[in-house]
C-alpha cells in the first residue's frame, strides 16, 4: 500500500504540509477563504527543534491501535487507510490517548476526532502534504515488500 | 553614525490574501520578515531583504512581490542613484565594494546582436525528429598527423579527449563557495547527461569520487585539495589560470567557511582562511605553465587531457597562442561576464572583455597561425540560452561552460548577495539549515531538464540551417550575420552584417 513517508533529511521546517493540508480538508477552492484569520487545525504536524525536523500524520498501521481502542466503532480500517466515521465518534478521544504517534487530533469544532485520510474524502485526489512539499521531503509511495 | 541607505527594493504583501503561515519568516535568513503578535499579522523590514524572491516563491497565497524601490535622488544623468549610493557604502565602512554573479551593467551584448542562418529552397532543412541529429563531440588535440608502422599500416592514435553528449559543460564552482547539495546536484546531473562539471578550487569531496568519469579537477594558484588521487579522480585536468569575474585577482575564503568537511577537502586547517593568490607563484611565463601542464600530465600518466583557463582579456589572442603552444589540450576562455561568489565590484564590472569578441579573435589567431587543431577552445562567461551556445559554436568554440545558468536552474535569483553566505536557496552558503533546502534529487533533475530542452533547441537550430552535425556548425561562422554593428565590431567577429 502506498503511505505517505517523511525523509527528515529534506525538511526545511516550512511547515507548508501543515497550511496545504488544513486547505485541502476545508472544502473551500481558495486558501485564502478558507485559512485567513483561522487557526488552523493540522492533520499533519511539523515536529522540530534546532537541528531536525520532519512532518507527522497517520502512518496507517497494519494493526492499528486506534482502531482497536475505539468504543464506539467510529474508526476503521478499509484497504489499509484509517478512517473515521463523524457519526459514529462520540469524542471519548480514547483513540488520541491510545496512538502512539500522536497522529490523531480533536475537531473541537465538532467534538469529534480528526485524522489524515490520505486525502480520500476531499477533493485533493492525493495527499496535499506531498504535493506542496517544496523539497521532496514528504513522499507518497509504496515501500512494503509485496506479499 | 547616520544610515543614508534606502532599502532598494520593497517588500509588498496584500493583506487581503496573506494568512500569516509565516513561510516567508522562516524561510528568511535575513530575517526581513516577522509575525507581529499585537497585530496579528506579518511585517517585513525591505532593509534586510535582498530580492531573491525565496519568500515570494514559497508564499501559498502568492500574497507577496518584490518591486524596485522607486524612492530617489534628485535625478542627476552622471550622479546616478547607484555612484551615489556606492560612495555612501564606502564612506562608511572604508572598504573595498564586493559583489556577487556576473557583471550587471549595461554593456553591449554581442550574442543579442548576432542572427543565425536557415536554410530555404537551396539547401533543405531537417527534421531533428524524423532525422539523426549528431550533438556528441570530442575535446582535446586533434591528430595531426597520419603515423604508419613499417608495413604502413596506420597506428591509430589519440591525445586524451573528453567525450560530450551535448557540448556543454558546468563550469568550476568550488565547494566552500557552492553547497554540498549543489555540488551533488552537478555531478549526478552531468552523469546522467553525459557531460562533465567542474570542482572549481575546493578540492574534491571524497563522497564524488563515484563521479570520477565526469569530474574536472581544478588546480588554482592555492593549489587547495591537490595531490595524485585528486589529479587521477576525474576525466581531465583543468589549470585556472584566470577568472572572467576577477582577472588579475585572486581569491578568498574567509576561515569562518572552512570547517568541517570543507577544510578537509581542501587540506588546510579549520578556520584557516583559504587565500588563492593572484598569479600561480611559479608561472610567470608560457614557459612556467607548460611546466606545469606537464607536471600534471606526468602525475596523471599523459591519460587524461589538460585545460588551461583564462580571463578574456585586452590580448587574449596571444596568450592563447602561447597557451595552445604549452602543451595544453583545450585552452577554456571567461568572458566578462561570468560569474563569482565574491569579487570586489570595481574588478567585475570594469575589468575583462566580452566573451564573444575575446573567442572571435582566439579562433581566428589560432586558425591563422595553424594551431586551431592543438586545441579545443571551451568558452563561458554567460551562456545564456540554446542560441548563445549556438553562436558560440559558429563563432569557433568547442563546447560552453554554463555555471551562472546552472544555477538559475537549481533556485538561485541572481540577487548577487553569494558574499553573504546566506543563501536562501541552499546553494552559495554552508550553514547546515540552508544546504538542505536544495535536494540533490530535485536540483540534479532541473538540471537535467535544462539541458536536456537546449539539446532539443540545439538540434531545432542546426537542423533549421541544414547541419545534421555539431561539428560542421564549429567555425562555421556564415551561419551567423550582425545585426547593428559597427565594421571594427563585424571585422573582429569575422562576420558579415544582416543583409549581406
Amino acid at each position: 500500500m502506498k503511505r505517505v513517508y517523511v525523509n527528515e533529511k529534506w525538511c526545511i521546517s516550512c511547515h507548508l504540509c501543515e497550511y496545504n493540508c488544513a486547505f485541502a480538508n476545508s472544502g473551500e477552492t481558495s486558501m485564502v477563504k478558507a485559512l485567513k484569520g483561522v487557526t488552523i487545525r493540522p492533520r499533519i504536524r511539523v515536529e522540530e527543534n534546532d537541528r531536525v525536523s520532519f512532518a507527522v500524520a497517520c502512518r496507517h498501521c497494519p494493526d492499528p491501535i486506534c482502531v482497536k481502542s475505539c468504543i464506539t466503532g467510529a474508526l476503521s480500517a478499509k484497504d489499509g487507510i484509517i478512517s473515521v466515521d463523524s457519526w459514529k465518534c462520540v469524542g471519548c478521544y480514547t483513540c488520541i490517548c491510545a496512538c502512539p504517534y500522536g497522529a490523531i487530533q480533536p475537531d473541537e469544532t465538532r467534538g469529534v476526532v480528526q485524522k489524515c485520510e490520505l486525502c480520500t474524502r476531499n477533493s485533493c485526489g492525493e495527499p496535499a502534504c506531498v504535493k506542496g512539499c517544496p523539497n521532496g521531503a514528504i513522499v507518497f509511495e509504496e515501500r512494503e515488500k509485496k506479499q | 553614525m547616520i544610515n543614508y541607505l534606502y532599502p532598494d527594493y520593497e517588500i509588498v504583501r496584500d493583506p487581503s490574501k496573506c494568512i500569516a503561515c509565516r513561510v516567508c519568516e522562516r524561510q528568511c535568513a535575513n530575517e526581513a520578515h516577522s509575525f507581529d503578535e499585537e497585530a496579528g499579522c506579518m511585517v517585513a523590514d525591505s532593509s534586510r531583504c535582498v530580492n531573491c524572491h525565496r519568500c515570494v516563491s514559497l508564499c501559498p497565497t502568492r500574497a507577496l512581490k518584490i518591486v524596485k524601490s522607486d524612492h530617489t535622488f534628485k535625478q542627476n544623468a552622471n550622479w546616478t542613484g547607484d555612484r551615489i549610493t556606492e560612495i555612501y557604502k564606502q564612506a562608511s565602512t572604508g572598504g573595498v565594494l564586493l559583489s556577487s554573479m556576473g557583471n550587471p551593467n549595461a554593456f553591449p551584448i554581442y550574442f543579442d546582436k548576432i542572427l543565425i542562418n536557415a536554410s530555404q529552397v537551396t539547401n533543405p532543412s531537417i527534421d531533428p525528429l524524423r532525422e539523426p541529429m549528431e550533438t556528441k563531440t570530442f575535446l582535446g588535440k586533434k591528430t595531426g598527423e597520419i603515423r604508419r608502422d613499417e608495413k604502413g599500416r596506420i597506428l591509430p592514435y589519440t591525445e586524451p579527449q573528453i567525450e560530450l553528449s551535448v557540448p556543454i559543460m558546468f563550469s568550476a564552482m568550488s565547494y566552500g563557495s557552492i553547497s554540498y547539495n549543489a555540488h551533488e546536484s552537478l555531478a549526478r546531473a552531468a552523469q546522467e547527461l553525459g557531460i562533465l562539471y567542474n570542482t572549481g578550487e575546493g578540492g574534491l569531496h571524497e563522497d564524488f569520487r563515484q563521479y570520477g568519469a565526469n569530474t574536472i579537477v581544478q588546480v588554482a594558484s592555492g593549489r587547495f585539495g591537490v595531490y595524485k588521487d585528486y589529479l587521477e579522480a576525474g576525466a581531465a585536468i583543468e589549470i585556472k589560470m584566470g577568472q572572467g569575474a576577477k582577472p588579475g585577482i585572486g581569491g578568498h575564503l574567509p576561515g569562518t567557511k572552512i570547517v568541517g568537511d570543507i577544510s578537509k577537502t581542501r587540506m588546510i586547517p579549520e578556520g584557516s582562511d583559504a587565500i588563492s593568490p593572484a598569479p600561480h607563484h611559479d608561472i610567470y611565463s608560457i614557459e612556467d605553465l607548460r611546466q606545469l601542464v606537464f607536471s600534471l600530465k606526468e602525475a596523471s600518466e599523459y591519460k587524461k587531457p589538460v585545460i588551461v583557463k583564462i580571463a578574456a582579456v585586452h590580448n587574449v589572442a596571444a596568450i592563447a597562442s602561447g597557451v595552445a603552444r604549452s602543451g595544453a589540450d583545450i585552452i577554456a576562455i571567461d568572458g566578462f561576464r561570468g560569474g563569482t561568489g565574491a569579487a570586489p565590484t570595481r574588478i567585475r564590472d570594469n575589468v575583462g572583455i566580452p566573451i564573444e569578441l575575446a573567442l572571435a579573435s582566439v579562433d581566428s589567431r589560432l586558425r591563422e597561425e595553424g594551431i586551431r587543431d592543438n586545441v579545443s577552445i571551451v568558452v563561458g562567461g554567460s551562456i545564456r540560452s540554446s542560441a548563445d551556445v549556438v553562436k558560440a559554436i559558429a563563432l569557433g568554440a568547442d563546447a560552453v561552460y554554463i555555471a551562472t545558468a546552472a544555477l538559475l536552474s537549481l533556485g538561485c535569483h541572481l540577487c548577487r548577495s553569494c558574499q553573504s553566505g546566506k543563501c536562501n536557496w541552499g546553494i552559495a552558503t554552508q550553514r547546515p539549515e540552508l544546504v538542505k533546502r536544495l535536494n540533490p534529487d530535485i536540483g540534479s533533475q532541473r538540471l537535467v531538464n535544462l539541458v536536456t530542452a537546449w539539446k532539443h533547441e540545439i538540434m531545432e537550430m542546426m537542423g533549421g540551417m541544414g547541419i545534421n552535425s555539431i561539428e560542421a556548425l564549429k567555425g562555421n561562422r556564415l551561419m551567423l550575420r550582425g545585426i547593428g554593428l559597427n565594421e571594427k565590431e563585424l571585422e573582429i567577429l569575422g562576420i558579415k552584417h544582416a543583409g549581406e
